[in-house]
């Protein structure tokens, strides 16, 4: 659903890190998404290619790396795994609890090529 | 810190930064959010707010739940008490806001289009159209969805949820990162209850604890006048609360940040 406005704030940034860098194009995007950031992986990478058609991104791999839920019991200290929907802790069973891990939605890395490539007909 | 390219690099992700690659390229460590660009908007539209002590509000629902209807009773309600004002957003018509301007009260009126959600560059875009001179409460009524609001910070001080007893009880297990982001959970309609034998609040509310969300839940009926006491004084308290930290030059995000990640350890 809003996964275009994701992606369209993606290749900003990307953009962004291209430019800063002097770079022909980026070849590869390491994205990290959490179940909770309210974002799905499999309809951000649809939307990609459709939101980096023409843009110094558009042939790089889309990396989309699944964080896992963790929280962390106020009550007992525990750090555990948890689901999306059932965040209490699950050493204590108490509701408690702190998300360590599993909303962000973040642009981990880039890779990119710095010298023309011969097949690039620059 | 990388001051060039924003990057954040720690011992914890320093591994993700320099992996080696192939010759001619190179990779780069950013470890941004995403919604970056968002979020900055929504910091600038809390100054704005903070800076004229105003408590923002977010309301967010499924379709149909019953926010614009609440929104008339409670603006009926504080109508000699507060000045209040309204962004409503929909994909389309004025409906919404020609029902608050039917009170007296400013509305402006956000036409997304195809647009599932508001985000901030629509409400910084809104609030340069109103005028929020000893405005005291702004409600914004966000598009009717569970999915997509919950992921864009407007600026609002606080979430406040919706919840129709029509639904099912078990729409916070449905749609956990929405009801996640919860400051107050509503129970709307509840004069309904009476001849609906299928919603249980009280699940609704353990639902909503299994999310570990500590959210105050009120039950109530906008049409019917039913528990609106207890929301209007969630109301000025919350008010109060606004007035303190403006006073100590602070200010409040609402429960859940999506870059929430910055608060995360390095190895997470």
């Amino acid at each position: 659903m809003h996964e275009l406005a994701v992606a369209q704030a993606l290749i900003e940034q990307v953009g962004d890190v291209i430019r800063q860098h002097r770079a022909q194009r980026a070849t590869r995007i390491r994205v990290r998404i959490g179940p909770l950031a309210g974002v799905v992986p499999e309809l951000l990478g649809n939307a990609f290619p459709l939101a980096a058609t023409g843009s110094r991104m558009e042939h790089a791999v889309l990396d989309l790396v699944a964080a896992p839920i963790t929280v962390r019991c106020e009550t007992c200290d525990a750090e555990t795994e948890a689901t999306m929907n059932r965040l209490v802790c699950a050493a204590c069973g108490d509701w408690h609890t702190r998300i360590i891990s599993g909303d962000e939605l973040l642009l981990e890395s880039v890779e990119l090529e710095t010298t023309p490539s011969l097949t690039s007909g620059l | 810190m990388c001051d060039t390219c924003g990057c954040n690099l720690t011992p914890g992700n320093r591994h993700l930064a320099f992996k080696p690659v192939a010759p001619g390229s190179t990779a780069v460590s950013v470890l941004k959010n995403l919604l970056a660009k968002n979020d900055d908007q929504a910091t600038h539209n809390r100054e704005h707010f903070d800076r004229r002590g105003i408590l923002a509000l977010n309301l967010m629902s499924s379709p149909g739940s019953g926010k614009t209807a609440l929104l008339e009773a409670t603006l009926a309600a504080l109508k000699d008490e507060f000045t209040c004002a309204v962004i409503e957003g929909d994909l389309e018509t004025e409906n919404d806001a020609l029902r608050i301007r039917a009170l007296g009260v400013q509305a402006h009126q956000i036409v997304t289009g195809t647009a599932c959600h508001l985000d901030a560059h629509l409400v910084h875009d809104a609030l340069h159209r109103m005028n929020l001179d000893g405005v005291d409460i702004l409600f914004i009524e966000n598009v009717g969805n569970l999915v997509c609001p919950a992921s864009f910070d407007l600026g609002q001080h606080l979430n406040v949820t919706l919840l129709s007893v029509t639904e099912g009880d078990d729409k916070p297990a449905k749609y956990p990162v929405m009801f996640r982001a919860a400051d107050a959970m509503l129970l709307t309609k509840t004069d309904l209850l009476a001849v609906l034998d299928d919603f249980d609040p009280d699940k609704a509310e353990a639902h909503l604890r299994n999310l570990a969300n500590p959210a105050p839940v009120m039950r109530l009926s906008a049409r019917r006048a039913l528990g609106m006491d207890a929301w209007l004084a969630w109301l000025r308290n919350e008010l109060a609360a606004q007035r303190a930290r403006v006073k100590h030059g602070q200010t409040r995000r609402p429960a859940i940040q999506p870059d929430g990640a910055q608060l995360h350890r390095a190895t997470a």
